[in-house]
């Protein structure tokens, strides 16, 4: 008997080995991808970084960064500073980390962490392409909307444990501010799972395939461009950008939640900054511009150019929003709520009766 | 042994335990809400398991979500509530509030 | 592998709540609230309720937690990092917990529950729209009139005066 149940023990051991490796490969994989993910939302931050500094040296006739390059004999001819994000990340990486004596220092610690967190969490579901969607969820922009709010508490939390009276106002101003804009958001984005009857960032993304004619932002004409105009200013509130960049508002408040930030936890707020422009021009291109697809129908539509296209599209809502950053004056805080209140959100609202009526009346 | 029906109801009962003790326990109003949502969030992971490990279909998802629904409006009042409390008392300690007249 | 990722958010899960239960710091108490709300939308993904997980990311983070904060920040006196809060009563409660724990754990594993578990993960979405529209549809139509009713009474309690 003894013999028998060491058998079977060794048997059960070996049927638990394959599923064992299986496990591993798994975790494996998930590792591989959470890395590539890491890479590329902190690639496309830096590149976004160099790109708010060289719009803004054309809107305003400035000149730019324009020495920062390396003696590398090829690289050297490019100029126009293009060196100078990575000395500013490596400016940001040696910095000393300050942390104020009077702040909560594991909070201080867990706040970037949160927001960066938030961030990365969101471009695990954006479609690059027909294949080439990361982690393609059913419920793909309930999620999106969803892990944003992440960022709302990572903002809270941050000004609460500088201990610093411009960090707190910063920080319930930038949550005021999206949790206000998040209601015009949500509503336009509803118009679309409306349109679409799906919630997955693919199955939209398809519904808009065949062409510039196809785009939800045509559809429903004008409720869907409504809706696209509603989610674009929303957006830019969402991200804390001027013209409704009252969260860091220099002249009153210093730098908002992130005044006591230095070194590489500034870095991380500033990445995730910039990350979430990056995500947000996703966002947009799924939603409403046809993300991966091709305008011209079949034309240029295979998987190299489906990337090509998403980035294109979400590099031009980037550009539009740093042109509006550095066109337009900062409003004050009444101006902003009356934004979402008065004047978003009820359109929103009209856009999805607009879009309901639609779909039962003529369809 | 792999995890079934029971793991998730020790689990919810550990979670219900904790908010039930918070909420005895705490004296401020704000913290004893946290401890109610803990109670909610252990009744809704039975819900959702239930739903999962018996012949209903999804009905255990649908009373989830409308627990989600009425914890929100809850807590919205609620904190409505404590907003008044401080404005009349400056505390919100929950043993202080024993007036019945304004 | 469902395994080990249910150990790690149940554990999650209570490592948590017991920073929030336990902590003395209000705001202590609200990162705790978060990871475990964080934790319990994990254990709603094992159990295939997507949907579910992400309406809790986005009710209970998206706008409990905020709410919750921004009523700590703004009924005290926001002087220093310390937010105390006191606690009384911790034995008697201690007492209580540990009975009704016991009392659950009996009754959960002394009853013969009538498993018959599902093994597949389908989309809950188009599932749950159909649910509501029919089978639910008063209780959703009553919630929906409750969150009207919540929202008009919480500004005006909340209002100064």
């Amino acid at each position: 008997m003894p013999v028998l149940s060491a058998n079977h023990a060794v048997i059960n051991a070996l049927s638990i080995l394959p599923t064992f490796s299986e496990t591993l490969t798994n975790v494996l994989f998930m590792v591989l991808g959470a890395v590539i993910i890491t890479g590329l939302a902190a690639l496309l931050a830096l590149v976004s970084v160099y790109l708010e500094r060289k719009v803004s040296a054309h809107m305003q006739d400035r000149l730019g960064p324009m020495e920062v390059n390396t003696e590398i004999p090829i690289l050297k001819n490019i100029g126009h500073g293009w060196a100078q994000t990575l000395a500013d990340a490596f400016k940001l990486l040696l910095k000393e980390d300050i942390v104020p004596a009077a702040a909560d220092k594991k909070l201080h610690l867990l706040a970037p962490f949160i927001v960066f967190a938030a961030t990365l969490a969101a471009f695990a579901v954006l479609p690059f392409g027909r294949n080439l969607i990361p982690s393609d969820l059913n419920v793909g922009v309930f999620y999106l909307i969803a892990i944003s709010s992440f960022v709302v508490v990572g903002i809270i939390l941050a000004g609460w444990a500088s201990n610093n009276k411009w960090s707190l106002l910063g920080a319930m101003r930038s949550a005021a501010q999206i949790v206000s804009f998040e209601i015009p958001a949500s509503v336009s984005v509803l118009v679309v799972i409306m349109a679409v009857g799906s919630l997955n960032l693919g199955e939209i993304v398809e519904f808009q395939e065949g062409g510039i004619h196809r785009w939800l932002i045509w559809r429903f004409f004008p409720f869907n461009l409504l809706a696209f105009f509603i989610f674009f200013v929303a957006s830019l509130a969402e991200l804390n950008r001027a013209p409704f960049d009252l969260p860091e508002a220099e002249s009153e408040i210093i730098a908002g939640f992130h005044t006591e930030y230095s070194g590489m936890k500034f870095a991380m707020f500033f990445l995730a900054e910039y990350a979430n422009m990056f995500l947000v021009g996703v966002i947009i291109s799924t939603l409403f511009l046809g993300g991966w697809s091709s305008p011209f129908g079949s034309f240029l539509n295979s998987a190299p150019f489906q990337v090509f296209w998403v980035f294109v599209k979400s590099f031009a809502i980037i550009f539009v929003h740093m042109w509006l950053r550095w066109t337009l004056p900062r409003v004050r805080v009444d101006q902003l709520m009356y934004t979402s209140w008065k004047v978003l959100t009820p359109f929103a609202f009209v856009s999805m009766l607009g879009v309901g009526l639609w779909m039962i009346l003529i369809q | 042994m792999s995890v079934g029906l029971n793991h998730y109801l020790f689990l919810a009962a550990v979670l219900f335990v904790l908010g039930l003790y918070a909420v005895i326990t705490k004296k401020n109003a704000v913290t004893v809400l946290m401890g109610i949502e803990l109670i909610l969030n252990a009744a809704n992971i039975n819900f959702v398991a239930f739903s999962r490990y018996t012949d209903t279909d999804m009905d255990g998802q649908v009373f989830a979500i409308f627990v989600i629904v009425t914890a929100a409006a809850a807590a919205a009042v609620a904190l409505a509530i404590v907003l008044n409390l401080y404005e009349r008392l400056k505390s919100i300690n929950l043993d202080e509030a024993d007036s019945l007249s304004g | 592998m469902q395994d080990i990722m249910f150990y790690m958010f149940a554990a999650l899960t209570i490592a948590s709540a017991g920073v929030m239960v336990f902590s003395r710091s209000v705001i202590y108490s609200a990162v705790g609230l978060l990871f475990t709300f964080f934790g319990v939308a994990g254990i709603y993904v094992l159990l295939a309720a997507d949907f579910v997980a992400v309406a809790q990311v986005m009710i209970y983070v998206g706008g409990i937690l905020v709410l919750l904060l921004f009523g700590v920040m703004l009924s005290q006196r926001v002087t220093g990092v310390n937010m105390r809060t006191e606690t009384l009563q911790t034995v008697p409660a201690a007492i209580v917990a540990v009975g009704v724990l016991f009392i659950l754990f009996r009754v959960i594993s002394k009853t013969e529950w009538l498993v018959k578990a599902k093994t597949t993960f389908e989309p809950t979405t188009a599932k749950l729209g159909t649910l509501l529209m029919t089978d639910y549809l008063i209780p959703f139509e009553i919630v929906s009139v409750l969150l009207l009713g919540a929202l008009i009474g919480a500004a005006f309690i909340a209002r100064k005066g």
